[in-house]
């Protein structure tokens, strides 16, 4: 995997031979403002509906194992 | 009549279908039968019904849907063995719509881990095979979608598109694919891989019948505050000749990275505009050949911050036996994700970290603005750019599996148009044989407009394909089938290259 990632990064590091200083960057293609919508509440899903997809749900909650090693 | 009912468009099924002269139920198990019958591994998953319910342009219209929409209580897995069985609690907005526009689901369709490949043979569900010849790829990333409607088992599909993953696997089998401007359509429950280039889009037999899908899909959506819509909708194309366009012919994109065969039907194709009444010329788009290296540091830099949700924790899959939560974190990440996930989030990673940001990330955004500009000054001059989809035709299954960058390489033609943000279509121009010979497969030639100019597009590409009279049956070319049980069929993520 290293060897496949080098490679893949050489080929990305002609874009350095490239005069862009001046240049701006581009995060998002379409010309957008930004605009506030009302802030109407909506219902949120149902805890159990959710919960029916964790891996691992308990007493209405996600459970996971212990973020301290014993 | 089954065969005659697989024959028709969905713009004249739905004709049909709406003045009774066919009933809804006959024509969707018509289709449901079809998409049984798939021996290209093109389905994950497929639905009792397909016939839908509601009233609209699409009522009776079976849809094939790419396992990346979130279809509420219907498994999505994003080809990913970290989503298997994974039922989402709500419909993607696209979805939504084609389904009350009358369509029904007839499956989900397999595709590249996560929309990551060009080829699909990331799935972690096994490679899907080209309906031409079964011995190689139809594709990536939308790979099931495209060879559902070239193999005929489905009339019409949904697949997205971040860097070519709609058109490329359309030109490799047959179809139409379109990847609409960015913000056409709402990417409310597309499972994301690169927020700012993903895009859904329509697959298709026609172009007409890819206008008909996008005009139903396309929309503002509250639920995706970056999608606008297109103004005044869109409606069937009805142009037949080209007089008074202009198409471009990027310069820089005449390299001999082209196989012959499909340099030779691309240069059939311009002589045709001609014929129409268009006009042909070189243009210069000079940071295009660069699109590759921004792409492949932009999209993996997003879809490493995308994909962190996958931690065994709120859905999908948990790894068993972990001793304490970041352990759990590991060990269910590296069962979960597939061996081309994994290069993309640690390529993504490593272009955002602290240091290299300014090297990788921003030289790569700041190459995008480049390629905006270039596609802005090609279009003051010319309606259209034209390239060919990709530069061969469909490789064999497991060709380039071991060398990512070669892999790349196919989105070539397909990764500026993403990066602009600008709608594209690739349209089947006609077959050609492989470098090194073999059986003729489709080659796609693609059209991009400016954005928000899908109608034009569309207008032009109906003109070209009438023109072009392209057969879509892949028994017409007498290929010769690999047997099935000959494919090896191993999907990434049963095996991680280290």
């Amino acid at each position: 995997m290293s060897g496949e990632l080098s490679g893949i990064l050489e080929h990305v590091d002609r874009i350095g031979e490239l005069d862009l200083d001046d240049v701006e960057p581009t995060s998002h293609v379409v010309e957008l403002e930004n605009v506030l919508r009302a802030d109407e509440p909506r219902p949120s899903w149902p805890r159990e509906a959710v919960l029916e997809q964790a891996p691992d749900p308990a007493e209405g909650a996600f459970r996971v194992p212990s973020p301290q090693a014993e | 009549m089954t065969a005659e009912l697989l024959e028709l468009t969905v713009a004249q099924a739905a004709a049909r279908i709406a003045g009774g002269d066919i009933s809804r139920a006959e024509y969707a198990a018509a289709w449901r039968e079809a998409a049984a019958s798939d021996e290209l591994n093109a389905y994950l998953w497929r639905g009792e019904d397909g016939a839908g319910e509601g009233d609209g342009p699409l009522a009776g219209i079976p849809v094939a849907v790419k396992d990346l929409f979130c279809t509420e209580g219907v498994q999505t897995t994003a080809g990913s063995r970290i989503l298997e069985g994974h039922q989402p609690l709500y419909t993607a907005t696209a979805v939504r719509k084609l389904v009350e526009a009358g369509a029904g689901l007839l499956g989900k369709t397999n595709m590249d881990e996560f929309a990551m490949g060009s080829s699909n043979e990331n799935s972690a569900f096994g490679p899907v095979l080209n309906p031409w010849d079964h011995g190689r790829v139809p594709g990536g990333s939308s790979g099931g979608s495209a060879a559902a409607v070239g193999g005929g088992l489905a009339p019409c599909a949904i697949g997205t598109d971040t860097g070519g993953s709609i058109r490329q696997p359309a030109a490799l089998c047959g179809v139409v694919g379109l990847k609409p401007t960015y913000g056409a359509i709402s990417r409310y429950g597309m499972v994301a891989f690169a927020s700012s280039l993903d895009q859904c889009g329509p697959l298709t037999r026609d172009v007409a019948d890819a206008a008909l899908l996008l005009g139903v899909m396309q929309g503002r959506d509250p639920c995706d505050s970056t999608s606008v819509g297109i103004e005044g909708g869109v409606g069937a194309p009805d142009r037949e000749d080209l007089k008074g366009l202009r198409f471009a012919v990027p310069a820089e994109f005449s390299g001999d990275a082209v196989e012959a065969g499909v340099r030779a039907v691309f240069e059939a194709t311009l002589k045709r505009i001609e014929e129409l009444g268009g006009e042909v010329a070189e243009a210069p788009l000079p940071h295009a050949e660069h699109g590759i290296s921004a792409y492949y540091v932009i999209a993996p830099a997003e879809a490493s911050s995308n994909l962190a949700r996958y931690d065994g924790v709120r859905y999908g899959m948990r790894a068993e036996g972990a001793g304490d939560l970041i352990e759990m974190y590991e060990s269910t990440r590296a069962e979960g994700f597939g061996a081309e996930v994994k290069r993309r989030i640690m390529l993504g990673t490593y272009a955002l970290s602290s240091g290299y940001y300014d090297a990788y990330y921003g030289r790569a955004q700041r190459v995008r603005t480049k390629i905006v500009e270039d596609f802005r000054s090609a279009f003051a001059e010319f309606d259209f750019v034209v390239t060919p989809t990709s530069p061969s035709v469909a490789f064999r299954l497991g060709e380039k599996t071991d060398d990512p960058l070669a892999m790349y390489m196919n989105d070539f033609f397909t990764v500026p148009m993403s990066l602009a943000g600008i709608p594209a279509i690739s349209v089947p121009a006609g077959l050609a044989e492989p470098d090194g010979g073999g059986p003729q497969l489709p080659v796609g030639f693609q059209i991009a407009a400016p954005a928000f100019a899908e109608q034009k597009l569309l207008d032009a590409a109906h003109a070209l394909e009438r023109a072009i009279g392209f057969d879509a049956h892949p028994h017409a070319s007498g290929a010769l089938y690999a047997p099935i049980s000959d494919i090896k069929r191993t999907g990434s993520g049963e095996g991680d290259d280290g």
